[in-house]
């Protein structure tokens, strides 16, 4: 670990006034990364690969973009058609923003098997749950940009969510269409902030990077860096394993975008948006499924609440829930390497997710409502009841003195 | 390494086989007859592309428009600049004012979108019984199953209506329509059109090619994106396997 030296004396001056390359030394090359982290910890920096890719092909979709309900539906479609490789970068930005959700699911899921949202990293969790929040917003507002039947209806639906907030709501609603239905003033608005936020992203990014930094990774054994044995610096040994990351992960993403282009999308956003016709089944797109499903699965009203605000507020407690998870988690061991029960609790947790998911994607029958009941029940009681409990009762397994001590005995 | 390969397996197919089950119509399974353009490989027919547009041409766009598509596009589909100015030329268009500030009907030209048969919607359903037929330039992307819709509902008309179904008057029984009573009456038959190319005109292949034809009008680029991609990952294997071997150099002396 050496810090920055240079015999460039141009090189040297600006270091001096400015320290970009001492702080690229420290923070990008030197910086201290635990020597055992597997794969799973690739899937940060494809995360911020994508974004970068959404980053720069939505920048120059919007060079040929018109945000007029009159013209949106068929400028896009000018992009696919007339405009030089203007399908290309359509469909990176279209399949980008699938791609961006499963990096990030991945990493959230992740995090939670080898508990890294324990502190001291609770912030590092914050702010990336606020990426998470920023990206579902981001995702949701370019999905109306085509002006399509459900990039129309989609919005009319989540936007009517906020009506079932009392005396406020039918405000909000009305704030957001910038009228009094979704029309031309809600495209502008939610260009406008399509454009926006994905700049927000980059903001969070960067402290979500500062914590990571402050903080160091956590690794699959749980346990603290002690010395300079159990770990190496950031470059070589994970800039090329990212950058090996990359190249596994372009080659997952284009054959979408090559070959199956619309694999992700649905049908009807090729119809021009037409208020007069609703489609027969209006779904999210499928990053928000599991979230749809729990807000659907409130169907009764209860003590004078209607079950479409118990809904709202179920599916927006589903995402606040996860702040308070480092105090949820009652355990003192993080991996859930060395946590026999916990494994088997995270994968039922995860399989639970995944019905949610499917049954958010499905019409409202029977018998998938009752499932998706009950999954919701679980997804709570996940939080509230499972990990608070199971940090009292499980009896964790011997942690390693070390992380060197662990993956040399490994090797012996 | 290997659990994340299963569980990228896992995921893909549990994605793949919800938007299967998704894939509902008018109750009967779609056809699939395989087209040429499908696959990892797949190239339009431009033969066939040609056949279609002449079904098109000559048959639908009496009724549908095809408003994305420029008549000079269609030296894709392997006509000449004559044939193209021909096909052009065949239906009016409103021009811009003249000097002296009126409107004129001028001809079509290439550089025009295809100029549908209607001036506009409301003209559309009032010749049609109060159905307005559907644009077709992006149908074969924006109805589940895509072309295998398409080709299936093309020669899914029954003429006697099955028991348990009421189909109201001027409309026909289609198997594979959402909801079955479809305003379109069947179109295809023997012999409807004459192909240039001399091929038997039998309905399954008016189906295939107008199909054909349609997917075409949709996925324009589809042949270029396929080709590009091809390439794209030829080097992003190669370039891949570089990268690991260089990362197996890199950590050999640490572990």
């Amino acid at each position: 670990m050496s810090g920055f030296q240079t015999n460039n004396k141009v090189i040297s001056w600006l270091d001096q006034r400015l320290p970009i390359f001492s702080m690229m030394q420290h923070s990008a090359i030197d910086y201290p990364t635990p020597r055992n982290l597997n794969y799973w910890w690739n899937f940060g920096s494809l995360a911020a690969f994508v974004l970068v890719v959404m980053l720069l092909t939505g920048i120059f979709l919007v060079m040929n973009y018109s945000s007029h309900t009159s013209l949106a539906f068929d400028s896009v479609e000018r992009i696919m058609r007339d405009v030089n490789y203007g399908w290309l970068i359509r469909y990176l930005h279209m399949n980008g923003a699938s791609m961006f959700f499963i990096m990030v699911y991945i990493h959230m899921f992740r995090n939670l098997y080898y508990g890294s949202y324990k502190a001291p990293r609770e912030v590092l969790w914050w702010v990336g749950i606020l990426i998470y929040l920023a990206m579902m917003a981001t995702g949701f507002l370019g999905y109306v940009l085509p002006w399509g039947q459900m990039s129309f209806w989609g919005a009319t639906v989540i936007t009517n969510l906020f009506s079932a907030f009392p005396v406020v709501g039918q405000h909000i609603v009305t704030l957001l269409w910038g009228g009094f239905s979704v029309d031309n003033p809600t495209l502008n608005r939610f260009f406008s902030l399509h454009y926006l936020l994905p700049f927000v992203i980059v903001g969070l990014v960067v402290v979500h990077v500062w914590a990571l930094h402050t903080v160091k990774s956590n690794n699959p054994l749980g346990v603290e860096m002690k010395g300079e044995a159990d770990s190496i610096p950031f470059h070589p040994y994970y800039t090329i394993k990212d950058l090996f990351g990359i190249g596994v992960f372009l080659i997952f993403f284009l054959g979408f975008v090559f070959w199956a282009p619309n694999f992700f999308g649905e049908p009807d956003n090729y119809i021009p948006a037409n208020p007069m016709v609703t489609p027969p089944h209006i779904v999210p797109e499928w990053y928000y499924l599991p979230f749809y499903a729990i807000l659907r699965s409130f169907t009764l009203d209860l003590f004078g609440i209607p079950a479409k605000l118990q809904g709202v507020v179920a599916m927006f407690s589903a995402i606040i829930i996860l702040f308070f998870l480092p105090w949820l988690d009652t355990s003192k061991v993080r991996s859930a390497k060395f946590r026999p029960l916990y494994r088997q609790f995270f994968w039922l947790f995860l399989i639970d997710c995944l019905v949610l998911g499917y049954v958010g994607g499905k019409p409202a029958e029977e018998p998938l409502v009752t499932i998706g009941q009950l999954c919701t029940a679980y997804y709570f009681a996940h939080f509230l009841i499972i990990m608070p409990l199971l940090g009292k009762l499980e009896k964790p397994k011997a942690l390693p003195a070390s992380i060197a001590a662990a993956v040399l005995k490994e090797k012996a | 390494m290997r659990k994340l390969i299963l569980s990228a397996i896992a995921a893909v197919g549990l994605m793949a086989s919800s938007g299967a089950a998704m894939a509902s119509g008018g109750g009967e399974p779609l056809m699939k007859p395989g087209f040429s353009w499908e696959g990892f490989f797949g190239r339009y027919d431009q033969a066939q592309l040609k056949r279609g547009f002449e079904i098109f041409n000559g048959v639908c766009s009496n009724c549908h428009g095809l408003r994305l598509v420029a008549y000079r596009n269609l030296a894709a589909v392997g006509l000449t600049e004559d044939e193209i100015k021909a096909v052009a030329s065949a239906r009016e268009i409103a021009d811009t004012p003249n000097d002296e500030g009126e409107v004129r009907m001028r001809p079509g030209r290439p550089s025009d979108k295809y100029i549908g048969p209607f001036p506009n919607d409301k003209a559309a359903a009032f010749a049609n019984g109060g159905a307005l037929p559907p644009d077709l330039s992006l149908m074969a992307k924006a109805r589940v199953g895509g072309p295998n819709y398409i080709y299936s509902l093309m020669q899914g008309f029954v003429e006697e209506v099955p028991e348990g179904h009421t189909i109201p008057e001027g409309k026909y029984f289609n198997k594979y329509f959402p909801g079955n009573a479809i305003s379109m009456p069947p179109q295809l038959m023997e012999d409807l059109v004459s192909y240039s190319d001399g091929t038997k005109a039998t309905v399954e292949q008016e189906a295939a090619d107008i199909t054909a034809f349609l997917n075409w009008a949709a996925e324009p680029e589809l042949d270029a994106r396929k080709s590009l991609g091809l390439k794209v990952m030829i080097f992003l294997v190669v370039f891949t396997a570089m990268l690991y071997a260089l990362k197996r150099q890199i950590w050999k002396n640490l572990h």
